[in-house]
């Protein structure tokens, strides 16, 4: 196994309920080359995941190992896309993108080669040298990407990266992705709160339950490498990965609205035939 | 006893011409400098001490804060008694009344770095020096920049100040010549060039630096 989430444990003091436990024994193992998603209700400690695999937190309990190595803390091989972008306003495209480039000490000229390379590849080389407030939300986001993808890390890690843009934008960026995950055969690691998105980019989901997070159930889905999946399929395995995760919706519903609310079991929101939009 | 505007003008530009002010502008203006810069170091490196050591929080992070509210001419007398009433004493007074509020606004800029920006540079590998120098420093820019103004605006007040009251040249020592003299019309001349280099500075050096870091950055 290429990465392995071996028992993790992870616990955050809160003020008013003292140790709050986020993570509870998580085993996880992920292939080279494979595109996993992490699917889960908010606060269920899917982003506490990657950022323990980030390095940026430390795990209480357990290890993460990649390619037999442990992980100690952050480091440029396992680079993270966040929800917003969090480019440096202060430098140019260029130079943000540059910027993990020059850490390693590789020379000006290359990383700038290099940095144009991965720019063309998400379609952004005319921005060389503009500023990220010149650019929209979803063209920071490519630049996000092309400035984590350009280390040319061993795993790549997304933190809901999509979820702060618009529709369009998404569905232009999920297959930018998978073009860019089939050209470089990166592993990566996706967190989502949207199902359909996991269904249509990963190979492997995993759904997780909520306080504490635990691995709920993991489906598998081959077909991605392959083609486009067949819309029914692809409805199956969101139904299915939906009503896995009914319980715990239902469990962070009730707590922020009280007990008299109730689920409605099985409904996604849109009809079987997944007539939205498929025939544009 | 008001003269008239023509005699004020005239002794400016006479002034200025046979370098009676103007060599009073550069000894003020030197002074400034030092005492500025030294201000801005010493402001960066509390900034920093109180950013990452929670102790120096608690303890300097404290007393900044009331010394900060101490009018910066109050430390004339110890500096005197020091230094002795020479331009290390001016030196002083303009350096203690820049330093506090630049350490606070150091300080404040240094903490609201966004964690993104932090966690985004650590994964990509930067730490240490080179994290401080390339995200912490560049992303407090904006909030040191309105430090600077107002480091400049108060160390310029304790500057006057301290001419006055001390020697050695400077455009406060010259107020003092004019008044001894009943020299009205150079008293008003010299306020008109204090004036003048407190608007220069404001409007055409900080305002400007602010505003291209504002259009940069896309803030506004």
């Amino acid at each position: 196994m290429y990465l392995t989430i071996d028992g993790v444990e992870k616990s955050f003091s809160h003020q008013e309920k003292g140790q709050v436990k986020v993570l509870d024994h998580i085993q996880l193992e992920i292939e080279k080359g494979q595109f996993v998603s992490i699917v889960g209700p908010s606060g269920c400690g899917k982003s506490t995941l990657l950022y323990l695999v980030a390095g940026l937190e430390k795990a209480d309990k357990g290890e993460i190992r990649i390619g037999g190595k442990r992980v100690t803390g952050a480091g440029p091989e396992r680079v993270v896309v966040f929800q917003e972008a969090g480019l440096f306003p202060w430098l140019t495209i260029l130079d943000n993108v540059t910027y993990g480039l020059l850490l390693k000490g590789i020379s000006k000229v290359e990383a700038r080669k290099k940095a144009v390379d991965m720019l063309k590849m998400v379609h952004l080389s005319n921005y060389l040298d503009a500023y990220p407030h010149q650019l929209s939300g979803g063209m920071k986001q490519r630049v996000a990407i092309a400035r984590a993808l350009v280390m040319e890390p061993d795993i790549l890690l997304m933190d809901e990266p999509f979820a702060a843009l618009d529709e369009q934008t998404r569905m232009v960026l999920h297959n930018e992705l998978l073009e860019i995950w089939k050209k470089t055969q990166v592993t990566i690691l996706f967190i989502t709160h949207n199902i359909r998105e996991a269904v249509l980019l990963s190979e492997k989901i995993v759904v997780f339950e909520t306080r504490p997070g635990k691995i709920k159930a993991i489906f598998n889905s081959r077909t991605m490498k392959d083609g486009i999946m067949p819309n029914e399929v692809m409805f199956q395995l969101e139904k299915k990965i939906l009503s896995s995760l009914q319980d715990e919706i239902e469990k962070v519903l009730k707590e922020e609205m009280g007990d008299d609310y109730i689920f409605k079991t099985g409904s996604l929101h849109r009809d079987s035939s997944g007539d939205l939009g498929s025939h544009i | 006893m008001f003269p008239s505007l023509t005699q004020v003008l005239q002794t400016l530009f006479k002034g200025i011409i046979n370098g009676q002010i103007t060599v009073a502008i550069v000894k003020s203006m030197s002074r400034l400098l030092i005492g500025f810069s030294i201000a801005i170091s010493l402001g960066l490196l509390f900034g920093y001490l109180i950013w990452r050591f929670k102790f120096v929080e608690d303890t300097l992070g404290f007393l900044v804060t009331a010394l900060q509210s101490i009018p910066s001419i109050v430390w004339f007398p110890l500096a005197i008694i020091w230094f002795g009433l020479n331009d290390l004493s001016i030196l002083f007074i303009v350096t203690i009344g820049a330093t506090w509020t630049m350490t606070i606004s150091a300080t404040s800029g240094f903490k609201n770095v966004p964690v993104l920006y932090q966690r985004v540079a650590k994964t990509l590998g930067s730490s240490g020096i080179h994290f401080l120098r390339t995200v912490i420093l560049p992303a407090s820019v904006p909030q040191i920049i309105s430090g600077l103004r107002i480091a400049w605006a108060f160390s310029w007040r304790a500057l006057m100040a301290g001419e006055l009251l001390g020697s050695g040249g400077g455009l406060g020592h010259l107020l003092e010549t004019g008044r001894s003299l009943g020299q009205m019309d150079l008293v008003i001349s010299v306020m008109i060039i204090i004036g003048i280099i407190g608007v220069i500075m404001d409007n055409v050096v900080f305002l400007r630096l602010e505003k291209n870091v504002q259009r940069k950055w896309g803030i506004s």
